[in-house]
């Protein structure tokens, strides 16, 4: 099913003809609205005129989450506050927060993609959506609220959190389209399976994860526990929030909509872009954004382009699931580790439960890295040697995934704290 | 001729202890016999109590992670070379004890000695060939 099928299956030249005409009238609109745009392209010598090719993209310069936070709180925005009929902003724990402002017509835009997302997640008028994405500032839940009410289904605007009331309106409203963090629905999965309630009395058909990352046997484990098809979903509020982009059932990638994205990636230290098929970071360029458009946004998420046609006829370039994100990389002993490569460990090696926190410390001048995770029933033993045995089995896994060893602690179940929203996976005790 | 333990993953913190042995005293579970195996991160609670099944619901209930095993209940008198002669049976079987743990019970100059070997089955024949009396799980949980 395809929400906009004339779109989503527009032959590639003609997405690249529509991407120049938009990246035109972007570039023009920050030049003219946005003092900050305007100063670093003349820094570089740069017009609107400039930009006569989709390749003169790359003579841009990067916009980077520095950037937004230096312009708090409006600084950015292209058009005036008369037109803006929203924002939503980030958390400021490190800092001033980011915060994005949209025009009636970027909600527009962005309704449309998130109808497009959950029709690939099966969603019609008939459908019931429980939005248990955190709503207010975050993106994540009006994000979605919004695309659930384009294609007319039901929206049960739960929020996050209150877990067991999530399940009893689940039960209830027949919910068929859970939308969450992957580690809330793990949660919610756990959950279900201790109230001992039957499959058959949830209507579950379908779950919209995303807003940070998971991996594929992940995916494996939520569409096993829930009995549901699990799709990933793909956004960052500096670029608009959730649906960017999305997976289809081909599975191999998320389809970036490239009528109102343009993708590259670049090598995060030279700043150079790569060829489709490299791994790299994300950048994004917005094409019909009016309130905060985004010239070459650095998003700090690692992953792969590639622009081969895929299965279910959609045209557009596919990303590969975010391997990790900068931000959550840590660098261990000059290794760089992102927590996502663990839970993938875990999860094929199928001995513990997927939940796991990663805590480091240097001692004297050496980090140690020490990954605690939950003991299962299924590999319990009333024998030392055979629960030693799996840490050590474990542990040389990890190493030989991540280069960099390690030491595996048991711990008891649910005692890792669980996330109601974005996991907390790092616990860096290192004062570097 | 089987003894059900009851074995229960702890972490090595303060209080967890406390907190199994108040859940098994909520149901009014008596605890027979016990020991623990450590390492510097966690514990393996090894339990005998006298209603087993009981036990191991009630402990999963409270989140607990906990596995039924069997094992083998002895009574020897308590005297010099009570154990060794059991022992002597067991080698001669060539069966090996992956461990055991020992309980006096001073009125009746006796001790509880709970065994898990390798094969069970057979180490109850060698024990009985022997002469040496194997408790039933119901004694054992009677005591």
């Amino acid at each position: 099913m395809m929400w906009n099928r004339p779109m989503e299956t527009l032959p590639r030249e003609q997405i690249k003809q529509l991407q120049l005409q938009r990246l035109q009238q972007t570039v023009e609109r920050v030049y003219h609205n946005v003092p900050a745009y305007r100063q670093k392209m003349q820094e570089r010598h740069l017009t609107p005129q400039d930009i006569r090719s989709l390749e003169d993209l790359r003579r841009l310069p990067f916009t980077t989450k520095q950037d937004l936070r230096d312009a708090y709180p409006y600084g950015l925005f292209a058009a005036p506050m008369k037109d803006i009929v929203r924002v939503h902003a980030s958390s400021g724990t490190t800092g001033n927060a980011t915060v994005v402002g949209y025009t009636r017509s970027d909600l527009n835009h962005w309704s449309e993609l998130m109808a497009r997302t959950l029709t690939i997640a099966g969603a019609s008028p008939e459908s019931v959506i429980q939005i248990a994405y955190g709503y207010g500032l975050f993106t994540g839940g009006l994000g979605v609220h919004y695309g659930a009410e384009k294609v007319g289904a039901t929206v049960v605007p739960i929020s996050g959190g209150n877990t067991k009331r999530q399940i009893k309106l689940m039960q209830d409203f027949g919910t068929t389209i859970l939308a969450c963090t992957p580690s809330y629905a793990l949660f919610l999965a756990e959950t279900i399976q201790e109230m001992q309630i039957p499959r058959e009395q949830l209507q579950l058909k379908a779950g919209v994860f995303g807003a940070e990352p998971w991996t594929e046997e992940m995916r494996k484990e939520l569409e096993y526990r829930l009995q549901i098809m699990a799709i990933d979903i793909y956004g960052l509020s500096e670029v608009m929030g959730p649906g960017v982009s999305t997976d289809c059932h081909v599975r191999q990638g998320l389809h970036i909509f490239e009528d109102h994205f343009i993708p590259e990636i670049i090598d995060p230290i030279t700043e150079e872009p790569l060829p489709p098929g490299e791994p790299g970071e994300l950048v994004f360029t917005s094409l019909t954004k009016e309130g905060f458009p985004v010239i070459r946004y650095r998003t700090r998420d690692i992953s792969v382009l590639d622009d081969t046609p895929c299965a279910c006829g959609r045209t557009h370039v596919r990303m590969s699931k975010i391997r990790g994100r900068t931000d959550d990389m840590v660098i261990i002993r000059g290794v760089n580790v992102f927590p996502s490569q663990i839970e993938s460990v875990l999860l094929q090696l199928g001995l513990t439960e997927p939940h796991y926190l990663l805590v480091i410390d240097r001692v004297g001048t050496m980090d140690t890295l020490e990954v605690r995770v939950e003991v299962s029933e299924k590999m319990f033993s009333d024998k030392v040697a055979n629960l030693e045995q799996v840490e050590r089995t474990i542990q040389r896994e990890l190493e030989s995934l991540l280069g960099v060893s390690s030491r595996v602690r048991l711990v008891e179940p649910k005692s890792i704290e669980r996330s109601e929203g974005k996991a907390k996976r790092v616990i860096d005790n290192r004062r570097l | 001729m089987k003894v059900k333990q009851i074995s229960v993953f702890l972490e090595n913190k303060s209080g967890r202890l406390a907190m199994l042995t108040k859940t098994l005293a909520q149901k009014n579970i008596n605890i027979r016999a016990l020991s623990i195996a450590d390492t510097t991160d966690f514990g393996i609670l090894r339990l005998i109590v006298d209603r087993p099944d009981e036990a191991y619901q009630v402990l999963k209930e409270a989140g607990f992670t906990a596995s039924e095993t069997n094992v083998i209940g002895v009574q020897i008198p308590d005297c010099p070379g009570g154990l060794a002669q059991i022992m002597e049976v067991l080698a001669e079987a060539h069966i090996n004890i992956e461990y055991l743990y020992a309980l006096p019970e001073k009125p009746v100059d006796q001790a509880l000695v709970i065994f898990r070997v390798e094969r069970v089955d057979d180490a109850i024949i060698a024990l009985q060939e022997a002469g040496i009396t194997v408790l039933s799980g119901e004694e054992v949980y009677g005591l």
